[in-house]
């Protein structure tokens, strides 16, 4: 009986990649463990190996098909005594067709398409006119990283991963040929010990970037982060603190669990001393992360795994810097306030949609910045449209949607017409199960309901 | 950095002799450890009167080890230590004014009140703090090496922690990376027997707290530090070997603390007669003033004086230090985060 060997899932967030090259041709014979092929995702070139024994009956997929989904059909292996010609080949796989993939999709599969563009051409920190580049996030934070590394000999960037693997999610990628193993330093894996270490660096006056593999590992060194960094200026009257970044993918990425899915910008955020990032775009997470670097104060930069591989329009500019502390507002609306940051983008941007076509005119707040928080942007628009809703994938309880109802319950009480509502995560760790994991997110629809809520409609 | 590491045991240095003072080094060594231990009363007293609030971790009893370490150090070698941190400044040449009134959280203390005994620093004096978690200075002195030898400065580390630290992952942690990119730092264990109210004996699988680098080719040396010559001749031969380039190095020190953790301790966990034996057969400064004596290096008067002299000081710093002014209540909101340069 035939085999059909499919498009291997080799990252939890892995939608689709690049059937690179065939090892194997028709009609060759292989046994279970032979490489038959290379895929490249956008973060590695991987081995597919055979998992049964058989002849090569049919090669589905072309040498450097791009964009082949998991899950599809690449090859078929016919056992002993079938003859090739009696396979009837599968439909080759349309690149292009939306088409599900046979067995149940994976969570990530199933989950809607990121918007890719945001209109960044207007935002008063880009000249009008400036060419824009498609740049996936993970090609603008290594950018943004380069670039500060050019001209500041200070700058050193430090973790798990980081150099000769090229980083873990490829962010680093490069840097290490660029320059060299003095100032792209692998660690062990010992994140209290080298978070302690970068500290101490930037007292003496050096400019560390410490990567952490994910924030989920950062919990390892939370106290270096707080203690040690977030509170030396104070506590030394002014004399030293520590200019220095720390980044990496923060909250959910896809099946990993609830030692890897969790969000800590309300953690963080709940500190004085230090500045906290979580950009949503290539743009920002660009222009953001130059400023991190440059920023002579502690800067807790979180990023998000599955917006790596996703492309934006990224402006040409020799130094592009954007403000820390200044929210966007991405779509200006009239009838409700969508407050959110990072991924949390994904779900107002859709639901947006999805409410434009029942009537409802959302304007969409991006935060850009946890800490400071520019809740100036957020209450002139609650001011205007009289309603808030909070979106994030962090837990509910003191999270930072708690915080901005508070804060608009402050500074615009007489203008709301009905309460902020929270959207979060739910208040569970993070299950496996796909079905489970996909209730434990928010979701467009959850949006959708809350705004319906608010808004009586 | 990386570069392959060999798994060749390095010789470890065998502890040297004490140093053969010389009059003048044997009266500064005297006036020095004096000067701590005169602060350390006085700071005990103002605690007593409610001057000085929170914790207060005194270092009386051990005051050899830093005196005899910064003896050993050259211009811009950095210094880091944990909350026991009073005697650690007053080495630096720090002005005991401005310890005194951070003692009593006043404008004129070195973090204008806001920072306390634990919590004080001085960039110029290259002091790193006064770290109030326990452990916590290791992974950040390190760090200090770090830019050592990033910036190629010939400076080394001192790291100080106690027996107690000892026992904290990322003491280990750091030790991997210190050896593994050979850092030029210290780790000057103060082995003053007693974590808070825990005995090595009792907290430590292994007590021997110059071995504590074996797993990590980081060589260690037991060292009295009770007696500030063999501390100094410890102190110059593990700057030496990291200013070598043949990495950390850890120094054991044997010390006793006589006060208790703090202020708030009533010590019950040792006895009166083993405070009082450690007083009379090995305080570090008698043991200076001895021979000093000996050599009739200095008259009971000459001796006397020069604690006159340090008792003004000190009465003259706590005098400062009741009297200056609390912190402008706008202080509050300083030195949270630092301008962004346009």
């Amino acid at each position: 009986m035939a085999i059909e060997i499919l498009m291997p899932a080799l990252s939890p967030t892995m939608e689709e990649g690049t059937l690179a090259k065939w090892l194997v041709k028709e009609g060759d014979d292989v046994a279970a463990g032979d490489v038959i092929a290379e895929i490249e995702t956008d973060k590695a070139t991987m081995e597919v190996e055979a998992v049964d024994e058989g002849k090569v009956g049919k090669l589905a997929v072309a040498e450097g098909t791009k964009g082949v989904k998991v899950n599809a059909v690449i090859a078929v292996l016919v056992e002993d005594g079938e003859s090739t010609d009696d396979v009837s080949a599968p439909q080759s796989v349309a690149v292009a067709e939306p088409e599900e993939p046979k067995p149940e999709p994976i969570a990530v599969a199933a989950s809607a398409p990121i918007p890719a563009t945001i209109a960044i051409s207007n935002d008063p920190d880009i000249p009008s006119g400036t060419e824009m580049v498609s740049t996936t996030v993970r090609e603008a934070l290594r950018d943004a990283m380069a670039e500060e590394m050019r001209s500041d000999d200070r700058v050193f960037v430090m973790g798990e991963e980081v150099a000769e693997y090229q980083g873990a999610y490829k962010i680093t990628q490069g840097l290490l040929d660029e320059f060299g193993a003095k100032r792209v330093i692998d660690t062990p894996i010992t994140e209290h010990g080298f978070a302690g270490i970068g500290v101490g660096a930037a007292m003496a006056g050096l400019r560390p970037i410490i990567e952490f593999m994910t924030f989920n590992f950062a919990m390892q060194a939370i106290d270096q982060i707080v203690n040690s960094a977030a509170k030396t200026l104070y506590m030394s009257g002014g004399q030293m603190g520590a200019p220095m970044v720390f980044r990496g993918p923060n909250g959910a990425a896809a099946r990993v669990g609830a030692q890897h899915s969790q969000c800590y910008a309300a953690w963080y955020g709940h500190i004085p001393g230090l500045k906290v990032v979580a950009p949503y775009g290539a743009a920002d997470a660009k222009g953001l992360l130059k400023a991190a670097i440059r920023d002579p104060n502690p800067v807790v930069f979180l990023e998000n795994e599955i917006m790596y591989g996703q492309s934006f329009d990224v402006p040409k500019m020799d130094n592009f810097i954007l403000p820390i502390g200044k929210a966007r507002i991405h779509k200006e609306g009239s009838d409700i306030t969508l407050v959110t940051f990072g991924i949390g983008m994904k779900y107002a941007i859709e639901a947006s949609q999805a409410l434009s076509e029942m009537g409802i005119d959302a304007e969409i707040i991006d935060l850009r910045t946890i800490r400071p928080m520019d809740m100036e942007t957020v209450v002139a628009s609650v001011k205007k449209t009289n309603r808030c809703v909070t979106i994030e994938e962090g837990f509910p309880q003191s999270g930072i949607g708690a915080e901005i109802g508070i804060q608009i319950m402050q500074e615009a009480f007489d203008y709301l017409d009905a309460p902020v509502i929270r959207v979060t995560g739910k208040d569970v760790p993070m299950p496996y199960a796909a079905n489970l994991e996909k209730l434990a997110l928010p979701n467009v629809e959850d949006v959708v309901q809350a705004v319906r809520a608010v808004t009586y409609k | 950095m990386a570069k392959a590491k060999t798994t060749k045991k390095p010789s470890n240095p065998k502890t040297p002799d004490p140093i053969e003072f010389t009059k003048e080094q044997e009266l500064a060594a005297y006036r020095d450890m004096l000067m701590i231990r005169r602060f350390e009363e006085k700071a005990g007293q103002l605690y007593g009167m409610g001057f000085i609030g929170g914790f207060c971790h005194l270092y009386i009893g051990q005051e050899a080890v830093v005196t005899g370490m910064q003896a050993a150090l050259i211009e811009g070698d950095q210094m880091i230590t944990a909350y026991r941190d009073h005697g650690h400044m007053l080495a630096c040449d720090m002005d005991p004014k401005g310890i005194m009134a951070e003692l009593t959280g006043r404008q004129g203390g070195y973090s204008r009140g806001k920072g306390g005994s634990m919590h004080m620093f001085s960039k110029e004096k290259n002091f790193y703090g006064g770290h109030g978690i326990v452990g916590a200075q290791v992974s950040l002195g390190t760090g200090l090496a770090f830019n050592n030898r990033y910036t190629e400065n010939g400076n080394v580390c001192c790291t100080y922690f106690g027996d107690g630290a000892s026992n904290q992952g990322q003491v280990y942690e750091s030790f991997n990376m210190a050896k593994l990119w050979d850092l030029p730092v210290i780790y000057i264990i103060e082995n003053n027997r007693y974590a808070m109210g825990t005995s090595v004996q009792r907290s430590s699988a292994l007590t021997d707290f110059s071995r504590r680098g074996c797993s990590f080719n980081i060589p260690g040396i037991e060292v009295d530090g009770m007696d500030v010559r063999a501390v100094q001749a410890a102190g110059e031969l593990a700057a030496e070997w990291c200013r070598s380039g043949k990495g950390p190095i850890i120094l054991d020190m044997q010390t006793y603390r006589y006060r208790g953790h703090s202020m708030s301790d009533p010590a019950k966990y040792r006895s009166k007669d083993e405070v009082q034996k450690m007083r009379a057969e090995n305080d570090p400064i008698e043991r200076v003033k001895q021979r000093v004596e000996q050599n009739k290096w200095a008259s009971e008067d000459e001796l006397k004086a020069i604690d006159k002299e340090i008792r003004a000081i000190v009465a003259d710093a706590a005098e400062f230090a009741q009297n200056d002014p609390e912190p402008d209540s706008s202080e509050l909101y300083t030195d949270i985060l630092l301008p962004v340069e346009a």
